[in-house]
């Protein structure tokens, strides 16, 4: 896939971090403000397509595999599964539910579990759409060469 | 009312898509059309007249909030419509790879 | 609180990313490890089974309790018709993972067949236990999802179409679901199917009802293929792996389909005359359609995917007489002994069309063919596939002493109970058109000369796909000892009460 003019490419230089930046801000403050862990990881994922779809495929040597994406896509699921299930063992002893401590509202490090939930649903969002993506352009590339 | 019967049409609108359009991205865009008119049908459930936004802040106590659970099913329903136009763009591309085509008069492989 | 409840989907889960992270560090890990993940589930669904006593099991997710009676939580519900559909499936599913050890081995990506598979059983075993409107949606998404990908997975033409055939009528059926969801938010406020009973227990006849009853019948028909909304059944079965085939012919039109519809309307809506009367003419409908249509195929999964159409039209009219019998209010024995036929018969398709679709499977494993008219004489050269496929077809058919026999004559007795004369002919017609096409079946496959030498070097097929069709042959003959009464009290009488006593579902959920 050939990338794009050089405008496009200087711009998006200087963009995809900003919005790499803001897709954190929107995970982390997922439990006071609105968006939260798809939205925010749908941002970052965002930001690294910009950059494929930029550059075009070619001169970024993609792997013919989605080891990568793919790999940090199925760890943060089982971290999410993993901490559902911790709750279990821990505290009131019923599947999914608040047992750090629930700090003061409208804080950052408050409300206990759903900060960490925000995270790795963020994580695993955004992984899963860059292996949609990868698959279909490495696919265009193995079928068309 | 009217906000109702719109979302609706809108239905009908992608309903009309799947049934007629030849071109298998078409379809797909017809059903991702149907997806979110039923998504706006959810979320003017909710609504309450002169209600604000579900977040709750500290200083101003008390005061009227929109529904939040359609808002949250909505969210949900929005990934798993992400999930299934992710899976019938793959088949889209593949059978484009296996039959040069996009158009299903042409893809009619099994009969009977 | 049964702790165990929860695991049920978190463990399937957990394999199936696990089987697609450790995948790629240790090889053939998958082939040990799923297996096993699955005969746990399998142990224990059977546990729960025979802990389950009379009253259901609830489970609130996240710990939250009743607010002032009513219910807050999404709750994961286990009772007798859950625990009766968990054995199903992960039965089933054992069986026929076991079965594609040896036969995916003809693929390239394995590793994600074992993870989508996990995430199948995920699914179905989350939609029979919740006991939550948009919960159910969502499981039912990730199974279905899954299906879609497993249906595509040998990448050939006529599996790419018949996944998209699937795909456009599967993503339609979901999205009139969630509108009917969306519409009974919007009259009752709550989505806790207990609740919902409670607010809807006025109107009967209310015309907004009616709609979303019709929006649900359509939605979940299309899921569980009942005429007229058959269309995707026979490209998608006929074109899956076999394995598949068997889950889901077996098990996946069931839990996310039938199950479903039942649930909802015995335990949800009160009984209407005019919905039973469109269950019953549906089920009949599939039942002779799906028969006439595979009299006249020669294409031997194309066969049992119409079969499977009609059997289930036998489980859907079974449901649909008697409600039409509740309804009115009179007959009860009849009713009870019609919701005993559904539910028996439903367990004796998931046994023996699984057997049937696995069987296929072994055919085209080592015939390279689907085609009968190119198979012929395999009864000496394959013996396990031919006794085991004898039988099956035997039971599908009703002749005694298989399973099939007494729930299609429980039935028909009971239609003639309710003085529905004209559905039992009906019954026993189609029955005959089945015996036809299983004979039809069985001649050209095994009994035949064959037509070609090369025919006569084959051999039979490898040890895990012999084991999971023997496994399903016994279980065919066991579960013809249901018919006793003294055994089906304890193996369907729960089921059966949560149907019938439907203020028992939510008199427990809400008085809590």
């Amino acid at each position: 896939m050939e990338g794009m003019s050089v405008i496009i490419k200087k711009v998006t230089q200087l963009l995809a971090g900003l919005i790499f930046v803001y897709g954190i801000y929107i995970i982390l403050h997922g439990h006071l403000t609105p968006g939260g862990g798809f939205a925010g990881g749908v941002i970052i994922a965002g930001a690294f397509i910009l950059l494929i779809l930029a550059f075009g495929s070619s001169e970024l040597n993609l792997k013919t595999e989605v080891s990568g994406s793919s790999g940090t896509e199925s760890l943060a699921i089982l971290l999410v599964v993993i901490l559902a299930l911790m709750s279990l063992l821990l505290g009131a002893k019923v599947f999914i539910v608040n047992f750090l401590p629930k700090g003061l509202p409208g804080e950052l490090l408050s409300a206990g579990v759903i900060p960490l939930y925000n995270l790795f649903v963020g994580v695993e969002v955004a992984g899963a759409i860059l292996t949609i993506f990868l698959a279909l352009v490495i696919f265009k590339e193995e079928s068309s060469t | 009312m009217t906000a109702y019967i719109l979302t609706f049409i809108l239905f009908l609108v992608g309903l009309y898509g799947v049934i007629t359009r030849r071109n298998l991205i078409k379809i797909a865009i017809s059903l991702s059309i149907m997806e979110f008119s039923i998504f706006l049908l959810l979320v003017l459930i909710g609504f309450i007249d002169g209600g604000s936004a579900p977040i709750v802040d500290p200083e101003k106590a008390g005061t009227l909030y929109v529904d939040p659970l359609p808002q949250a099913m909505v969210l949900t329903a929005i990934v798993i419509g992400l999930a299934t136009t992710a899976m019938l763009m793959a088949i889209a591309i593949r059978l484009y790879r296996k039959y040069k085509t996009f158009d299903i008069r042409e893809i009619k492989n099994l009969r009977g | 609180m049964n702790a165990l409840i929860p695991l049920f989907v978190a463990l399937p889960l957990i394999a199936a990313f696990l089987v697609m992270i450790l995948g790629k560090l240790v090889s053939k890990f998958h082939r040990f490890f799923t297996p096993l993940v699955l005969l746990i589930l399998l142990a224990m669904a059977i546990y729960e089974f025979s802990m389950a006593g009379m009253a259901p099991i609830i489970y609130t997710m996240g710990g939250w309790s009743t607010l002032g009676g009513i219910p807050v939580g999404i709750y994961l519900v286990l009772d007798g018709f859950s625990v009766l559909m968990l054995c199903i499936i992960n039965l089933v599913g054992f069986i026929a993972l076991f079965y594609s050890l040896s036969y995916m081995k003809q693929y390239t990506a394995e590793r994600n067949y074992y993870a989508l598979f996990c995430l199948i059983i995920a699914g179905m075993n989350g939609v029979v236990l919740s006991g939550d409107l948009f919960n159910l949606f969502v499981f039912m998404e990730v199974s279905v999802i899954s299906s879609y990908a497993l249906v595509a997975f040998g990448v050939g033409k006529t599996e790419l179409e018949a996944s998209f055939k699937y795909q456009v009528l599967g993503v339609l059926a979901s999205m009139l679901i969630l509108l009917a969801i969306g519409l009974i938010y919007w009259q009752t406020k709550t989505l806790n199917i207990a609740d919902v009973k409670t607010l809807l227990k006025g109107g009967a006849g209310d015309p907004f009802l009616v709609f979303i009853q019709v929006l649900l019948i359509s939605g979940f028909g299309l899921k569980a293929a009942i005429v007229p909304f058959h269309a995707w059944l026979p490209d998608a079965h006929s074109s899956a792996p076999s394995p598949i085939s068997a889950m889901l012919s077996g098990v996946l039109i069931k839990a996310v389909g039938i199950y479903v519809l039942i649930r909802l309307f015995f335990n949800m809506f009160a009984f209407s005359h005019e919905i039973a009367v469109i269950f019953t003419v549906l089920g009949t409908l599939s039942m002779v359609a799906g028969a006439l249509l595979a009299l006249m195929q020669w294409d031997l999964k194309r066969l049992l995917a119409y079969s499977s159409i009609s059997q289930i039209g036998y489980v859907v009219m079974a449901f649909g007489m008697a409600m039409v019998l509740l309804s009115s209010g009179t007959n009860q024995g009849a009713a009870v002994l019609a919701v005993t036929g559904a539910v028996y018969h439903l367990v004796n398709h998931a046994v023996f069309k699984g057997l049937l679709f696995l069987n296929a499977g072994a055919l085209e494993h080592r015939l390279e063919t689907r085609d009968l008219r190119k198979m012929g004489g395999l009864s000496t050269a394959m013996p396990i596939t031919s006794s085991t496929s004898l039988m099956a077809s035997m039971s599908i058919s009703g002749i005694p002493p298989f399973n099939g026999f007494f729930s299609k004559l429980i039935i028909i007795i009971a239609a003639i109970q309710g003085h529905f004369y004209l559905l039992a002919t009906l019954a026993i017609v189609v029955s005959i058109i089945t015996l036809g096409y299983f004979l039809k079946f069985q001649r050209y496959a095994f009994f035949n000369k064959p037509l070609e030498k090369a025919l006569q070097k084959i051999r039979e097929v490898p040890f895990s796909m012999s084991f999971s069709m023997l496994v399903l042959a016994v279980l065919c003959f066991a579960l013809s000892l249901l018919a006793f009464p003294a055994i089906s009290n304890e193996v369907l009488r729960p089921a059966i009460d949560v149907l019938m006593q439907s203020d028992l579902y939510s008199i427990t959920i809400t008085g809590l």
